[in-house]
């Protein structure tokens, strides 16, 4: 019978986090989408062997500090104008690959005409959307995507379509546009789920590379302290009440034929 | 000889940009500046220079496509004209925050509002006491003739490198739409890689080995971070306060009484000047070049000289604040302006000056 | 041929968000009784039925653990 220590010796190592995630104890709630995102964003760089000619944008929302996670160069936007100053950063260097990383409100709710004509104008950039259906950072307010019915503080009595209009289902808006080249919808709440979201952002940043246009992978999250939920129920939230509404899977993928 | 050419204000704007070794535009139309852009997609600098130019879909974004390249070390610019610039100053205030260095050039029209598309000096106060929010300040310079707008390119450039920070060309309708012959300087190339790494070793030009990762932001949430940030800000600021002031002075040498003026308000003064030391009366102008930092300690000794000051400006009175603070009470500071893209003749200052010195 | 695995758990950055804990296969992986300095009940291995499938630590939004495998 072989020992607990005996099993845990450097040549037996099958998992470890990436070296490129910095040692900061992440700011965000326990069982946040965001850690999860992070990493296997810091994965894909790091197993490309890209940190040198990589550059990282972030949103204003609770992702704003992700600039103290991923050991790479990164600007920090104001809030929802992450695209534009990605499509400076790429026209201008265009041998970096370039990413924003953004959440709902930041994304889908001021920052909607960037996101649109970054993807009309088809910028080699890859976009990572965190679709939570909440305002975390300020406090749970409700988000474009926030789903009808649902609970926030600003729709106390759950999402009136009369009172708040309906969500926005972005990834879905853009596909119309003849600037996007891949677009998927993925999730991170179990392992196979987190492997299929890294293939997918791995996909994205090979694409920037090839001009073909713009990469956008929505990541369906959760936001446990903002939907009142303990981490794994939120979980069970999502899949029984967010994936009707955002389906998980490509929505586009040009260069695949698809 | 140096080639000269007969140019629009705006224009040279846009020549200036392909032959400084500006590395990328970023604009939106609006009159009275769409030269700018017309301008340099015609000349199609991408195939020469490799500058990049691009239409942006708001001031917005263009702005915030100026914090991104900027963000790399490159040498970017963007221009617009009154409300562009408002919805520019939220980016700006951004840009100062984040200690990076850009061109903005902003050709004023009447406001408020839409306000006209004909000259105005009206954002005066915009520009110079900031625009958008926090303790900040752009370094400003105010062209007179499109031989400014062609030369203030390269030496607003220098300045925001040397002192990570916006600078804003602050020209008006007039200066951007009148055509005037232009010299054209040497060309300059862009920065190489290489240069760019020695000029703005704080840029997202990738993380290497052997650094630190660099981080663009202009956010702390400590109070006492932000607060030491504010005061190194200050601290910059008062270095270019004490190197960076220009200014040039037409007659003013024995004057009893001195125009301030800037941008096209100086030449309309300048002939003012002129009539009125035909008729024996000792009038000189003062044009400050930089609105900020601002000729402060010349108008405060120019106030001990004169009977009196004037300050013309096409705006109901922003600048002339700035003058009267100077000048400390020493001589009495008068003001003329007029608004909404009306501009003054000589003939109206001069008859105004008389009657605010009781000339008459 | 069988496969063992086991986990070591960064206790003090665990937030004891119990995501690791729904997803292994084997219910190898509770919530300690103990508190690290933050208060959280951080993530522990328990029995001997970890096969080092790394689905644990592939979740972990905090990334605190690292996942050993051999084959005996």
């Amino acid at each position: 019978m072989i020992s607990i220590e005996d099993i845990k010796k450097p040549e037996n190592i099958a998992y470890r986090r990436p070296a490129l995630l910095t040692d900061n104890v992440m700011h965000y709630c326990p069982g946040c989408s965001h850690g999860t995102v992070h990493k296997i964003v810091a994965e894909v760089i790091e197993e490309m062997g890209i940190q040198e000619k990589t550059v990282g944008i972030c949103p204003v929302g609770c992702s704003v500090f992700a600039y103290n996670y991923i050991d790479i160069d990164w600007q920090e936007a104001a809030h929802g104008r992450a695209p534009a100053l990605a499509t400076a950063t790429k026209r201008l260097c265009p041998d970096k690959y370039v990413f924003t990383y953004q959440g709902d409100g930041d994304l889908a709710s001021i920052g909607t005409a960037e996101i649109i004509h970054a993807c009309a104008r088809g910028e080699n950039i890859v976009v990572i959307f965190i679709n939570n259906g909440i305002y975390g950072m300020t406090g749970g307010q409700m988000a474009p995507t926030t789903l009808l019915g649902m609970k926030t503080s600003t729709t106390p009595y759950g999402r009136d379509a009369k009172l708040n209009g309906f969500p926005l289902v972005i990834a879905d808006m853009i596909a119309h546009l003849d600037g996007t080249a891949y677009i998927t919808r993925q999730s991170v709440h179990t392992a196979p789920a987190v492997r299929k979201a890294k293939s997918a952002i791995r996909k994205a940043f090979e694409y920037s590379q090839m001009g073909v246009g713009l990469s956008f992978v929505e990541i369906v999250s959760t936001c446990n302290s903002g939907w009142k939920l303990s981490p794994v129920e939120a979980n069970k939230w999502m899949v029984e009440h967010m994936f009707p509404k955002y389906p998980i899977g490509d929505i586009k993928d040009v260069p695949a034929g698809r | 000889m140096a080639e000269k050419i007969l140019m629009k204000g705006n224009e040279a704007i846009a020549i200036s940009a392909i032959r400084n070794g500006v590395d990328g535009y970023f604009g939106y139309p609006i009159t009275p500046q769409s030269e700018v852009m017309e301008t340099l997609m015609k000349e199609k600098p991408w195939e020469t220079t490799g500058m990049v130019v691009l239409q942006a879909e708001s001031e917005t974004s263009s702005i915030n496509m100026i914090y991104g390249g900027a963000s790399c070390g490159k040498k970017v610019m963007t221009s617009s004209s009154s409300p562009g610039i408002s919805l520019m100053c939220e980016g700006i205030s951004y840009i100062a925050g984040a200690e990076l260095p850009c061109v903005v050039v902003d050709v004023m029209r009447g406001g408020p509002g839409l306000g006209t598309i004909q000259p105005s000096q009206s954002d005066y106060n915009q520009i110079v006491k900031g625009g958008g929010h926090g303790d900040y300040h752009n370094i400003v310079l105010a062209p007179a003739s499109a031989q400014d707008m062609y030369d203030f390119i390269d030496w607003g450039f220098d300045l925001a490198f040397k002192y990570r920070t916006p600078v804003v060309i602050l020209a008006d309708g007039i200066i951007g739409q009148m055509m005037e012959k232009v010299e054209l300087h040497p060309m300059k190339p862009r920065r190489t890689a290489e240069e760019i790494l020695k000029a703005a070793p704080w840029a997202t030009t990738g993380k290497t080995a052997d650094r630190e990762r660099n981080i663009i932001t202009s956010l702390s949430l400590d109070a006492d971070i932000q607060e030491k940030f504010n005061r190194k800000l200050q601290a910059k600021y008062a270095v270019i306060e004490e190197n960076e002031v220009k200014f040039s002075e037409y007659l003013t040498e024995d004057a009893e009484y001195v125009f301030v003026a800037f941008g096209c308000s100086s030449r309309i003064c300048e002939a003012v000047v002129d009539g009125l030391r035909e008729e024996g009366i000792k009038a000189g102008l003062l044009r400050p070049i930089t609105l900020y930092p601002f000729p402060e300690k010349e108008i405060a000794r120019l106030a001990t000289q004169v009977k009196s000051m004037m300050s013309v400006e096409l705006n109901l009175g922003q600048m002339v604040h700035d003058v009267r603070l100077a000048a400390g009470g020493k001589c009495p500071v008068g003001f003329y302006g007029r608004q909404g893209g009306n501009i003054y003749t000589p003939e109206e200052i001069s008859a105004e000056f008389k009657k605010f010195n009781g000339l008459e | 041929m069988a496969i063992k695995g086991a986990i070591e758990v960064d206790e003090q950055k665990c937030k004891g968000c119990s995501v690791c804990v729904a997803n292994c296969p084997t219910g190898s992986i509770r919530l300690s009784d103990k508190v690290n300095s933050k208060g959280y009940h951080y993530a522990e291995m328990t029995g001997d039925g970890c096969i080092g499938c790394s689905q644990c630590a592939v979740v972990c939004p905090d990334s605190v653990i690292t996942v050993y495998k051999v084959k005996i």
